[in-house]
Formats: C-alpha cells, sequence, structure tokens
C-alpha cells in the first residue's frame, strides 16, 4: 500500500527545493513515518531547525514549526519545551548548523537531557553554502574551503552527543531508509534527549568535489561503510577499519531537564 | 505477495531524474525517460515498495 505522505505536507510545498538525489527528502519521509506510526498530533508536535539545506525540512511539514538562527534550533526548542513540557519537540538539522555553530547548544542540550529528539543529517557539508569544510568533513576529503584537502579530523557525531550526556543515541543512513523511520520513533518514544544522526549525501558541493560520478555512487557508499551495532559484535578490528556503526548506538534512562525543573518549580512555590 | 498487478505513479513534476528509483529496483521494471522516471516492465513489479520508499523527492507511489 502506498503510503499517504502528502497527509503531513503544507499543501502546495512540493516539490522541495533539495537538489536531484539529496538525501534530506529520504529522511523527511523517514520523520513522517515514524510520526504517523506513533500518531504524533500536529497541534501537539513541534519541529525546530536552524538554518541550512536539512534545515529547510520543517518548512514543509505541516505541524508546530520554526526556522530559526543558524545554530540555534536545541536553543529555539529548549524554550519550546520549558514553555509546553506535554509538547513533542523535534529539532532538525544539518552537520555544519548542528556542530560548528551551533555546536555548544547542541552538547547543552544533550548534558540537559531535555526530552526532545535530535535529527541531525550529516552531509559532511555546508551544502546550502556552496560546500566549506564543517567539522565532520572527513580528514583530507576536499570542500571549497579545502581545496588541498582537509587536514582536519572530523567529529563523530554520536561519540560527541554519547559524551556529551544525551540519553539515546542512534546512527542511519539515507541509503537504508526502512530504518530511518524506526530509529527516529524509537528515538521520540525515548523520555530524555535522543540524537539520531542520519549520514546523508549532498551530491551537489560533496559528491562532486568528492570524486563520486553519480547519487548512486554516494547511496552505495552509504550501503557499504554502514555495519549494524550487533553485526559489529563479531567483527575483527580490520575488519571494522572504515566502517561506521549503524542503529541504537546507545541507551540510558536518566532524569530529565522538564521534570526535574518541575520540581524546582514545586520547591520555589514553598 | 498479492496478484492483482501493481498501479506505478509517477508524478512527474516532482521527479528530478536522480536515478534513485530505477537503480534500486530488484527487477528493473523503471527507467529513465529523458529527466523524469518513467514504468518500462510493469508485469515485474514486485510491489516491494523500494522505489516509492527511497524517492527523496516524494514523486513514485506503487499500489
Ligand atoms: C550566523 C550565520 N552564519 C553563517 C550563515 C551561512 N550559512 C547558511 S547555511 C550554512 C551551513 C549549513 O550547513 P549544514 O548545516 O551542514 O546544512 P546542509 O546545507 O549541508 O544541509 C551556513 C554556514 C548563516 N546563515 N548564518
Ligand atoms: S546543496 Fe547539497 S545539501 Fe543542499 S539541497 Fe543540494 S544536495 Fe542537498
Ligand atoms: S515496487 Fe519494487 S519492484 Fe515495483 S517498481 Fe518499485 S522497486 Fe521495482
Ligand atoms: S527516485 Fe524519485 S526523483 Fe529520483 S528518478 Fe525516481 S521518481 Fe524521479
Ligand atoms: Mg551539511
Amino acid at each position: 500500500m502506498s503510503f499517504d505522505y502528502d497527509k503531513y505536507i503544507r499543501p502546495g510545498k512540493l516539490p522541495h527545493i533539495w537538489c536531484p538525489g539529496c538525501g534530506h527528502g529520504i529522511v523527511m519521509k523517514g520523520l513522517i513515518r515514524a510520526i504517523d506510526t506513533l500518531g504524533l498530533q500536529k497541534d501537539n508536535t513541534a519541529i525546530v531547525s536552524g538554518i541550512g539545506c536539512a534545515s529547510r525540512l520543517p518548512g514543509y511539514m505541516d505541524f508546530c514549526t520554526l526556522h530559526t538562527a543558524h545554530g540555534r534550533a536545541a536553543a529555539f526548542a529548549t524554550g519550546v519545551k520549558m514553555a509546553k513540557p506535554e509538547m513533542n519537540v523535534i529539532l532538525v538539522g544539518g552537520d555544519g548548523d548542528g556542530t560548528a555553530i551551533g555546536g555548544n547548544h547542541f552538547i547543552h542540550a544533550c548534558r540537559r537531557n531535555i526530552d526532545m529528539t535530535y535529527i541531525i543529517m550529516n552531509n559532511n557539508i555546508y551544502g546550502m553554502t556552496g560546500g566549506q569544510f564543517s567539522p565532520c568533513t572527513p580528514t583530507g576529503a576536499k570542500a571549497s574551503t579545502t581545496v588541498y584537502g582537509n587536514p582536519d579530523p572530523a567529529f563523530d557525531v554520536a561519540k560527541l552527543a554519547i559524551g556529551a550526556g544525551a540519553t539515546f543515541v542512534a546512527r542511519g543512513t539515507a541509503y537504508h531508509a526502512t530504518q530511518i523511520d524506526k530509529l527516529i520513533a524509537e528515538a521520540i518514544q525515548h523520555k530524555g534527549f535522543s540524537v539520531v544522526e542520519i549520514l546523508d549525501d549532498c551530491p551537489t558541493t560533496y559528491g562532486r568535489r568528492n570524486k563520486f560520478k553519480s547519487v548512486i555512487e554516494m547511496m552505495n557508499r552509504l550501503k557499504d561503510i554502514a555495519v549494524p551495532v550487533k553485526a559489529a559484535e563479531k567483527m575483527t578490528a580490520e575488519q571494522l577499519e572504515g566502517k561506521i556503526l549503524t542503529g541504537v548506538l546507545y541507551k540510558e534512562e536518566r532524569p530529565n531537564y522538564t521534570d526535574e525543573y518541575a520540581k524546582v518549580i514545586e520547591r520555589a512555590k514553598k | 505477495m498479492e496478484k492483482t498487478p501493481a498501479n506505478i505513479e509517477i508524478i512527474e513534476k516532482y521527479c528530478k531524474g536522480c536515478h534513485i528509483c530505477v537503480e534500486f529496483c530488484p527487477t528493473k521494471v523503471l527507467e529513465m525517460k529523458g529527466f523524469v522516471a518513467s514504468v518500462k516492465n510493469l508485469e515485474a513489479c514486485i510491489k516491494c515498495m523500494q522505489c516509492e520508499l527511497r524517492c527523496p523527492d516524494f514523486a513514485i507511489k506503487v499500489s
């Protein structure tokens, strides 16, 4: 049976602005299926983003949405959650938005364990502005600002989130489309700050510079590098060389910020 | 799998010609016709929904 995405998309908003083969559309579809699975209500669900191609996502979604300032999705989303703790709050954005200019907001949202879900579309580049390197650009890769190859090591977004205190961390890819909605649904259900990193492709500004001949080559790379966590347990260090773990990477129960803050309010009233 | 033949709808004004549906269809039902995807061999469709699921542009529906 065909899935009815139109039910969740603002009328007249398609086609979207993303380039041919850009994985952001695949992630948006995964998010929609997750929302459908969980039966989240439009007027009780906020989707919040910063700036970038990935951050254009909320504009298409027929929910309560906020398109904010570059890197500031977590700050605005925190405001929404604190004012309306009963609301489902979902943050979306790119690797540049979330780990460069928004890196501080990201780690502190993790540390506070605010009950929100953050979907980070990691295409290893600043797509929107023409392909400058981001903190997630692999060492050696070409960007408009690293024409001789990037000397920097890249962030591992999932490890960064775990280290900073996120209590649910998962990773998927734009190739593994069926897994995206399942990871997002589990993340939304988790009580606490949940992070879902989706390894994504930007054929326009990353692919071309890094000798990917087509969108299909980029998709096949995602297919090849991904190893499910369970399968990785049986693999040697050599076999895991150059691979990236996918699935639910970390899960823990810990007091969440809105509950703790409610206690502060109670104490202050006494 | 149901026996009724598949109905594949390609919304041409949404299709951006990325080739994803063509490449990842397990039974090679689809092809590119100019810039947009098109059905080449409907009988071979096993309704696996891979094309609909993967299309970044909401441009293909299988029922
Ligand atoms: C304060 C500020 N600085 C810089 C910019 C320019 N800018 C817009 S989008 C962007 C990077 C977006 O990259 P990413 O978040 O990875 O999203 P993508 O486009 O790759 O999906 C930058 C630097 C801006 N809009 N605002
Ligand atoms: S520039 Fe890159 S990230 Fe932006 S829409 Fe195009 S492919 Fe996607
Ligand atoms: S449903 Fe499956 S078999 Fe049919 S066209 Fe799509 S990918 Fe091919
Ligand atoms: S996947 Fe979608 S956008 Fe890409 S060629 Fe097929 S129908 Fe067109
Ligand atoms: Mg990016």
